[in-house]
This record gives C-alpha cells, structure tokens and sequence, in this order.
C-alpha cells in the first residue's frame, strides 16, 4: 500500500500543465550536456536574453513569450527524439539550433511536417540548406566556402604545401575537411593525409604519421573538445607544423584545454569576435552580468538567430489581425525577414541562407581567447551567385 | 492489510465509478476536478485495480470502465500523457493479470490498440511516436530475451543486428545505393518495396547472427558476452568508416533520406472517418505516416510475438532451456550444441533486424550513432527489469523504460526548465543556479545502470518472472538459508 | 612516402607502444586478479580506472594550483597524486565489491549471468555518477591535467626517438608497481592466500583463510593498480572524461584474455603486446592500404585479435587449458 501511495504522489507532483491560448514558446535546441555543451550552452544563453528583451513586448500584443531550451546532446538520435516531442507543442512558433549539422539535417526533417521554423545560429554543412526546405534557414555560413576560404589562406598566404587533414568523423567534421583538402588540392598543395578519427584521448597514431609525413600544415576539421587536445599532444611530441581548423575550434574552451599548445592556432569562423562586432558590445556587457562568463561568438549568432524569429512572429501577428499565427506563416515571415543584427544585415536567399555573410581567419597569436582577426571575406552561398 | 482486501472491490469500484463521472462533466465542459488532482485520483483507480484482489468478472469491467475513462480524457485534453501511461498499464495489464479470460484480454487489448490509442495519437502524435519506439524497442527486447533469457547466452552487442536491418534498407531504399551500383535508381527503389526488404533484413540479421555466433558461442558464458561486445562494436566501427573504398554506408554522415512506402490509401481511410476533427487540420503525410508506423509496428510486433510463443514451446524452446540450465547435461542429453545456439542466436538477430528496417523507414535516416554500445545495454536491461526468459516481461520492460527515458524524465527536464527560468526557490534553492548538466533528460546510462543493479540484487527474476526460472529461484533462496543455518 | 620513411618511425612507434602496452597492463592485473578469485568479468574495473584518473586531476588541481601551490615540486605533486588515487580508486574497488557482489555471492545463485550484468551496471552507474560530479564541481566534461614544462621535457634517444620525463616516469612507475605486485602475491601471506582462494574457495576456506576478506583485498589491489593507471593514462593523454575508461577497460581485458586469464605475468604481457599492437596498425594501417583504412580501424584489429585467440589458443598465451568442472 506504501509504495502505491508513493506512485500516486510522485505522478501528482508531476502535474500536467495543458495548453494555454495566449503563450507562444520559442525553443534552443543545442547539446547542454556532453563534451560539447560549451557551445551548447552559449547558444541556449544568448537565445535566451533575446526572448527575455521581447517579453514586454509580447506582453503589449497580448502573448506570454516563454523559451524552452532543449538538450539534443550532439547525437542525431536524441535530436529526433526531442524533436518529436515539441512539435507536438502547439505554442511553439520556432526553433533556434542545432549545434551540430548532422542532428540538425536529422531533426529538420521532423520539423518540415509542420513546418516549424528552425533558424540556426551554427550549421555550416551545406546540406543543412541545400534541401531547400522552406522552414530551415541559418544565420552562420558555409563549409563549402568556409573550407575553401581556409584552404585559400593556408596555401596561398601561409604558402603551406604538405598539408595533413584530419577530421573527427561527424557530418560536419567530415564535411569541412573534404571542402578543405579538395580546394587546396586545386591550389596545387599537397594534401598528404586526409583521415578521421573517432578517439578522445590517445591520438598518438597520427602523430606518428605526421612525423613520417612531414606536414607543414596540419587541418582539423571537428570540435574543440577534441582538436584541444590534439594540438597539444602535437606539440609535446615536437610537431610545430601550422594548426589550423574550422568554427568547431572558436570557443574559449580550447585555449582552456589546449593551454599554451593554443598559441598560434588558426582557425575560419563565420561568427566573428564580439570586439569585431561594433553592436555587440552591450551585449556582450549583458551577457557576462548574466551568465559570469564571457560571451562567446554563437551567444551572438544565437541572439541574431532567436530575432530573426521573434521579428517573424511579430510581423506575423500584425498580418494575422493580433491572432496567434500559424506556423507556416512564420516560416514564410522569417524569408522575408530584413533587419540588422549584431552580426550585421540579415536577409535570407529562397534556400534559407544569409545573402552575405563574413568569414573570419582568426589566430590564437597569445594563446588568449577570442583571438585576433587576420582577415575578414564577405561571400555569398552559391545558390544566390548564380 | 486484511482490512485493504476486504475493501478492495468498493473501493476500486468507487474510485473508477468517480473518475468515470469526472471524465464524464469534463467532456460536458464542467470540468469538477482540476487536472492534477483529477490525474492523480486516475491513477490511484487504476491501481486499485491492478494490484488489488477483486473477482474475475468485476476487474475485467472495471478494466473496460477504465479504459474507457482513459480515452475520454485523452479526447478532452491530448496533452495529458498520464492518462495515455495509464492506458498503457491497463493495455499490458490486460495481458499479464492471471485472472481474466482470453476474450476479455482480447477485447480489451483489441479495443485499446486500434481504438484508444490512435484517437489519442491523432490529437497528438508524440503519442504514436512513443507507442512505435515502445514497439521497436519491444521486438528488440523480445530477440534479446530469446538469446539471453531462454538460451542464457548473455549478448552484450546486440545493437549491431539491428544496424544490419537498418542498414539492408537504408542503403536500398535511398540514394545511397546509386554511390556504389552503377545504374541504381537515383532515389534508391520506391518505399514499397519497404516490405520486401523488410523479409531481407531478417535474412541479413539472421546471417549476421551466424557469422558472430559461430566463433562466438563455441566460448564459455563470460568470453560470449566480451566477443558479442567487441563484435558489436566492430559493426559499428565498420557502419562508420565504411565510406571509403566504396562508400556503402556514407560513414559517420549516415544516409538520409531514407524512402518511407506510399500511405496514400491510409490517408484516404483517415479522411473518410473524419479523422480531420481530432487531428485539427487536414490530414496530412505527417499525421499518415505516424499512423502508418504505428500500425506497420503492431503488426510486425504481434508476428514477432507469435513466433517466440511458439518457438518457446517447441523443441527448440525447450532446447535452449536446456542449455542455459546446465549445458553439459544438455549435451549429455543430445542437443546440438552450437546449432541450437546458433538458432537462437539468429532467429533474436531476425527479430531485430525486421525491426531496423522499419526504423530506418521511420526515422527516414540512419547513421551509426543509434547502435553504440550504450544502445545495446538499454536493450539488456529492458530484458532484465522485465525478467530473463518472460516474454511478457520483455515487453512490458521495453514498455516501462521507454515511458521512462522518452516521457516522464524528459517531462522533468522541461519541468526544471520551467523552474529554472521563472526562478522558483525549492527548499531555500533558487532552481536557476541549477547547472544545465544535471538535466535529467540526460540520466539514460544512471538509469541503465540502477536498473541493472537493483534488478540483479533484489529481483534478479524481474518484474513478471518466467514461470520456470521463479521456482528456481526460489529454491536458491531457501538453499541459501539452509546453507547460513549451518 | 618511402619506406625508410616508414622505417624511420618504427622506433617512436614501438615506443609510444610501450608507453600504452604499460597502462593496459597495469589494468589488465586488475581484471584478471578479480577473475581469478570470483571468475568474473568486473566490467567495472574500466570505471576504477577512470575515477584514478579523475583523482589524480584533482590533486594536481587543488595541490599543484599555480597561484597558491600546496605542493611545488612537479614530481612530490605527481606522486601525490598516484598515491591519493591509488587509495581512492581502491576504496571505489571494494565498495564495488562489497555493495554490488557481495550481496550476490551471499545469495549465493549459481547463473553467471547474474553478477556479470550487475558489473555492467555498476560501471554504467559509475560513468555517469562521474559525469554528474564533474558537472557540479567545475561545469564541465572534459577535464586537463595540468602540464609542467619539468614533466614535459623531452630526451633524444638513438634512432630519431624522443621521450618525454613523464614518460619515462611512467614506465619505472610501472615497472615498480609490476615487481611489487609479483612480489606480493608470490612472497607474501597475503598472496598465497590470495593464489588459494583463486584455485578453490571452499578448499580455503577450510584451511582457515577468511574469502571475503581476501577478496576485499584483492579488489582493493587491483582497485589502486587501475588507479595508477589511471593518474599515468591522464598524465600522458592530458584528457579524461567521464566515459574515458570504457575503451581503455576493454582493450585491457582483451589484453588480460590475451596473456591467459586469472595469470598474473600473463596480464602484463598482454597489456605490452596489445599497447604495441593497437600502436603499429594505427600507424601504419593508412600507409599499408593507401589510406583506404585508416586509423579508426585500430579497434577493430584489437578485437579481432580477441576473437581469433578465443577461437585458436581460448587458455590464452601463458594459459593453462582448464576444462569445464562437472
């Protein structure tokens, strides 16, 4: 009899909150969890202080803006699985995420039967917007010009010839590194290794490698959890070759991971610095009273991106005479979106990417975060070029 | 206690009879009881129910009554998943309680299945995707228990048949299957032919089966279940870096999108009964689809089913008891060996891979993520709270811990979401400096891992033990304190 | 790419081998003690190891704090920290035993099943216990061992080869904890006690040895070796997470069955043949097959390796071939 009664009081304390006509809900989806929560999180928090600056003013059209974020752990299936669950949420009008193309190209697909919006603040994998999905859009840009962009720098500045390409084997990892290697390859560099690699801790196999090969140039397309911790047991084992990588290694974590072996890093990103960004600097102020901690790029990316949807639903309201809009509607309302965020104009193409966006080269020359930009290139994605 | 049984049918009775009435003025729009306390006195009617003696006819009408209620309520309000966990406890509960007779299980199970369930999950279809991923899981389960229940040959990569099912259709019924085969369609073949490779994948497993049985069960118990591991994760490994020579499986990108079969017709049936008036907007493919899988899931469960049913009771069945009670004496007896293993073996690799076809259509992608070593272990403990070698238990195991991992942890989670958010102190703690890694929708390998252990400790023959295996246990216990007495 | 090329880092590679073929081993004796005396695969003996490792972080951490260093010295920090985790991991090992086995060996069930899912459990259990605590305690997933410029300072061997101080610290600290273990367990009352309850518990327990307290203790000296371990793995790799000792604990009981189960010196050999293993095909798996496969399969050669030695040689190398008991 105990134990029932305790079932019965566990499930009460549960309790069931039911819909409510007035609450629109904006949802982050991003890995809270993991090795990877870093970012995550970052996306989560700056998301967040854009929802909280518009609740007044939802307040004045007569909504209730609430935020949920959700934690998909960086893995595809857990992805799903979350998405599954809130678009059955009918007060949810958007989604700002993934982290990770290859939860976000998964996820988007569940999103697409109803249309939910999803505006990313980090998928850089073509895919992601290739599709050309009306409800998926990002504000960062793309790895087939980010890698390229990198390859570039690499071989005709840096003037780098035997390059060593490894990547973490996830869609994104995996994705820049061949953009990478194809572009320098077309320079004429010579691309000496190109392998993936599912290791954590012990990366003494490539290291090997490298000293037989020789690199002068060593590419690592992947987050930083893992590309820290490569590059410093590159150097205690003598390997100077250059280190270079994609947006995965822009965090502060991988100075905290890599340490001193952080100096020198290079990496492109399409979220500049804040201190590039002329508008984010009370943001930035904002965030760090906020949170106790600095404002990473994808804080910006993600208070762009939550805006982008907050704009879209507001426009949508007015046109739907002060009623809830659909979802649809919102999707349509984010593509024709025209505002200027922190990071600068944002207007998406009929695919969902951004008209313009900035690619960032950016050395870690005082192994200190967020380090020093060498170059900035605007670049349009190929779908608008044409 | 005593006093308990002498009450236990008025106070079922009352307790279903007043939740019925509730429901009842809900439906009216007089709503008498607010909805968390009108969950609450739900859940303490089916309880009563469930765990209370009452006599034959009465429970089975009270069952009825209940599940009723419970699809009332979720007609008035298809956000309450309390009362779709309930319907669900009532659903297995109408299998597994001695006292009912067969047409009333039928009935009962019947009408729940194909009349409650789906008008809950037209209202809201995270309903039918928790009911198809309770199904998948549960074939999972129930090849699992063959091997480790009745054969006693502990797997511990079982994840990787369910790969290869997955991976039989994914690669043919996408584009990925032009990248290595010249003049392959570029789209992959249509999604009908989803059922003929649904057939494949169980010849696939069940060849998967055979090739890591037969170095691995010529080994002893324990050597068994570290080669299953490794080999499982040699699976994955493969699924993962299988992109270059030729690529296969596209790597760690996975193969996306995955065709689904044509569900036309189902959308035409859904439109035909005015499913638009509970689904809320015209019938579309994602509300056909759900359907469509939830309905392809029942089936391909209840063929699963029947089969381990009668391949319990036959020769077979019979064998692979044999050998886990004490192999020597089996082969004494003149059971095959390695043959007998080896069917058991592939016919609970069949089980999973048929199920991995029908995933991979589902989830229209597959990637190797969803077949980690973690994948494998929620498989066994699935197993393990329902009770090595029960066939109910598998499924009622797989039922229990994915309304655990999918509903009521993720539920909290947002539930400490909301707190974190609006700042509610608990106990002089302010929930908004609770960190973000301590999310519970994150407690899948703690929750594993407790299930294991507690099980093992307390109630290693789980919570609907097989018949066999409980007398056995039982005299272990008494042997034992024979043996302290000494 | 030529093939002095190749050659020319045979000797590094050999090295870095050696440097993991060490760590296996020191793990490896843990399985194969706990085999010995209860014939069970502790599967989460992979968790003591990792929790060594998250020790001896921590030590380095508080002790070794840059701005306010309880302990100066790299080297006095780093024996700190083995010593704190050998305690600490060993205390893990036999509250493992004495929460979780236990309680089935009392009840006394004869499945084997039985302990061995609870093992994965505990392990499961332990993972994520870990990763709560790291969550709580800095925020994070990843954890860094510190680096000192005097631990990190690099020797030049013959033949192209370098090591680092650490990693010569790790192989006499190893070899150190290799000779005391033989010695305790082939000279000491302990170990004798420990060799009987290995070859029959009951018989020992007639001749007056108390099982449980052996098997205490057994757990409590695989328990700190696994905690060594661990301090040396994180020293070396610099990166421990919660979930870092699932592959590093398999790959050491591959290397237990390899050198013969429940066999101590065969444990160590193990260990040194897998770490040389797992090393070379890493290395050279990509030039061998013109990087068709690469170092991800490196895995894959460490169970395969299992699975042709269950199936040719099951006693292992230094075995002896038991038959089943009836």
């Amino acid at each position: 009899m105990k134990r029932f009664a305790t079932i019965a009081l566990g499930v009460l304390a549960l309790g069931v909150a039911s819909a409510q006509p007035n609450v629109i809900k904006i949802a982050s989806v991003s890995p809270l969890s993991g090795p990877q929560s870093g970012l995550g999180t970052a996306i989560a928090q700056g998301a967040q202080i854009a929802i909280e600056d518009a609740q007044a003013r939802f307040q004045q059209l007569g909504f209730q803006l609430q935020f949920a974020p959700q934690d998909d752990q960086a893995t595809p299936d857990v992805g799903v699985a979350v998405a599954r669950r809130i678009v059955n949420d009918a007060d949810l009008l958007g989604i700002v995420g993934h982290l990770n193309s290859g939860v976000a190209i998964a996820a988007s697909e569940i999103y697409k039967d109803t249309n939910l919006v999803m505006v990313s603040p980090a998928n850089t994998n073509p895919r992601v917007t290739d599709r050309g999905l009306l409800n998926v859009n990002r504000i960062c840009g793309r790895d087939d010009i980010q890698g390229p962009v990198g390859a570039e720098y690499a071989v005709r500045v840096l003037r780098r010839s035997r390059l060593f390409v490894v990547h973490d084997k996830t869609p994104y990892g995996q994705g820049l590194a061949e953009a990478f290697a194809a572009r320098a390859r077309e320079l004429g560099a010579n691309v000496v290794a190109l392998v993936g690699t599912e290791e954590a801790s012990n990366f003494q196999p490539l290291i090997l490698q490298m000293r037989a090969l020789r690199p002068d140039l060593v590419y690592y397309g992947g987050i930083y959890d893992k590309g820290g911790v490569l590059v410093k047991q590159m150097r205690e084992r003598g390997i100077t070759a250059t280190f270079m990588g994609g947006d995965g290694l822009d965090a502060s974590d991988l100075v905290k991971i890599a340490g001193s072996a952080s100096k020198g890093v290079l990496f492109t990103t399409t979220a500049g610095p804040i201190s590039t960004l002329p508008r984010a600097a009370a943001f930035a102020q904002r965030y760090k009273a906020k949170f106790g901690r600095d404002a990473e790029a994808y804080a910006v990316y993600a208070f762009d991106a939550a805006n982008v949807i907050l704009t879209a639903i507001e426009a949508s309201i007015r046109a739907n005479n002060g009623r809830k809009p659909t979802r649809e509607q919102v999707a349509r309302a984010v593509r024709e979106v025209r505002m200027d965020g922190l990071t600068g104009r944002i207007e998406f193409d009929s695919k969902g990417d951004r008209k313009l966006s900035d690619y960032y080269i950016i050395s870690l020359r005082e192994a200190r975060y967020p380090g020093e930009v060498l170059r900035v290139i605007q670049f349009a994605p190929p779908a608008a070029r044409q | 206690m005593n006093t308990l049984n002498a009450m236990a049918l008025p106070l079922s009775i009352s307790l279903s009879a007043v939740s019925g009435l509730g429901v009842l003025f809900a439906l009216l729009g007089q709503p008498v009881i607010s909805g968390g306390w009108f969950n609450a006195l739900l859940v303490l009617a089916v309880a009563a129910v469930l765990a209370l003696r009452l006599p034959t006819p009465w429970r089975s009408g009270l069952l009825a009554l209940l599940a009723l209620t419970l699809t009332l309520m979720l007609r008035a309000n298809n956000e309450d998943k309390i009362a779709f966990y309930l319907l669900l406890a009532v659903l297995i509960a109408s299998f597994l309680l001695p006292n009912l007779t067969r047409l009333v299980r039928i009935a009962l199970g019947a009408s729940i299945l194909l009349i409650a369930i789906p008008l809950a999950g037209l209202s809201n279809s995270f309903l039918f995707e928790l009911g198809i991923q309770i199904g998948i899981f549960a074939a999972l389960a129930l090849g699992l228990n063959l091997v480790v229940g009745q054969a006693g040959l502990l797997d511990l990569g079982f994840a990787a048949f369910f790969a290869v099912g997955a991976y039989t259709w994914g690669i043919f019924g996408s584009p990925q299957a032009a990248q290595f085969i010249g003049g392959f369609p570029a789209q992959g073949l249509e999604g009908n032919f989803l059922y003929l490779f649904m057939a494949l994948a169980i010849i696939t497993a069940a060849i998967t089966g055979v090739l890591i049985g037969l170095p691995a069960l010529r080994l002893r118990g324990d050597y068994l279940a570290l080669v299953t591991l490794g080999l499982g994760e040699v699976v994955r490994i493969l699924a993962n870096n299988l992109d270059k020579p030729l690529n296969i499986t596209n790597g760690p990108q996975g193969i996306t999108p995955v065709n689904r079969p044509d569900v036309g017709i189902l959308a035409d049936f859904l439109r035909a009964i005015g499913a638009e008036r509970i689904y809320g907007r015209p019938i579309d493919d994602a509300i056909a689809y759900a359907f469509f899988f939830y309905l392809l899931v029942l089936v391909v469960i209840g063929i699963v089913l029947l089969t381990n049913l009668r391949l319990a009771n036959s020769r077979f069945g019979r064998a692979w008891v044999a050998i886990r009670e004490d192999e020597i004496a089996a082969k004494a007896m003149g059971i095959p060996l390695l043959a007998t293993k080896l069917l058991a073996f592939a016919t609970g690799a069949a089980f999973s891979g048929i199920m991995g076809a029908v995933f991979a259509a589902k989830q229209t992608f597959v990637s190797p993520e969803s077949f980690t070593l973690q994948a494998s272990i929620a498989i066994l403990a699935f197993v393990i709270l329902g009770g090595m070698g029960s066939i109910g238990g598998a499924v009622v195991g797989a039922a229990a811990v994915t309304v655990l991992n999918l509903g009521i942890l993720k539920d909290f989670s947002d539930l400490l979401n909301t707190w974190r958010q609006t700042g509610v102190s608990i106990l002089g703690y302010n929930m908004s400096n609770l960190p973000p890694q301590l999310n519970p929708a994150k407690y899948e390998r703690m929750v594993f891992g407790l299930i294991l252990i507690l099980m093992m400790i307390y109630r290693p023959e789980g919570l609907i033990p097989e018949k066999r295996h409980r007398v056995e246990l039982q005299e272990a216990r008494e042997e034992a304190k024979e043996g302290s007495r000494i | 790419m030529t093939v002095a090329d190749l050659l020319s880092i045979l000797p590094q590679t050999i090295l870095e081998g050696l440097l993991l073929g060490f760590v296996y081993a020191m793990v490896a004796l843990g399985y194969t003690m706990v085999y010995g005396v209860l014939g069970l695969i502790n599967f989460a003996h992979s968790e003591v190891f990792m929790i060594g490792a998250v020790i001896g972080l921590e030590v380095f951490r508080f002790w070794g704090n840059p701005e306010a260093p309880v302990i100066s010295n790299p080297f006095l920090l780093l024996l700190a920290a083995i010593m704190v985790a050998m305690t600490g991991s060993g205390i893990v090992a036999v509250l493992i035993e004495r929460l979780a086995y236990r309680p089935l060996r009392r009840r006394g069930t004869k499945n084997i099943l039985v302990p061995m899912i609870t093992a994965i459990g505990v392990s499961f259990l332990l993972q994520d216990l870990t990763r709560i605590y790291a969550a709580l305690r800095h925020n994070e997933f990843n954890m860094q061992y510190r680096t000192y410029d005097a631990l990190n300072a690099v020797f030049m061997l013959p033949m192209q080869t370098t090591i680092q101080v650490k990693g010569i610290v790790l192989i006499a600290v190893s070899i150190l904890m290799l000779i005391g273990l033989t010695y305790l367990v082939n000279r000491t009352k302990l170990g004798k006690a420990i060799r009987a309850v290995s070859q029959d518990m009951q018989t020992a327990a007639l001749m007056g040895i108390n099982a449980d307290t052996i098997i205490s203790r057994t757990f409590l000296i695989g328990g700190a070796l696994g905690g060594v371990a661990g301090v040396l793995f994180g020293l070396l790799y610099t990166n421990v997470t919660p979930y870092s000792g699932v592959l590093p604990g398999l790959k050491a009981f591959i290397a237990a069955v390899l050198g013969g189960i429940g066999n101590i010196p065969g444990a160590m050999v193990g260990g040194l043949v897998l770490g040389q293993l797992e090393t070379l095909s890493g290395t050279y798996l990509p030039f061998l097959t013109n990087g068709n496969f690469g170092t991800e399969y490196k895995d894959v050669f460490a169970f395969l390796t299992l699975v042709l030695l269950l199936l040719f040689r099951p006693q292992g190398l230094f075995g002896q071939n038991v038959s089943e008991k009836v």
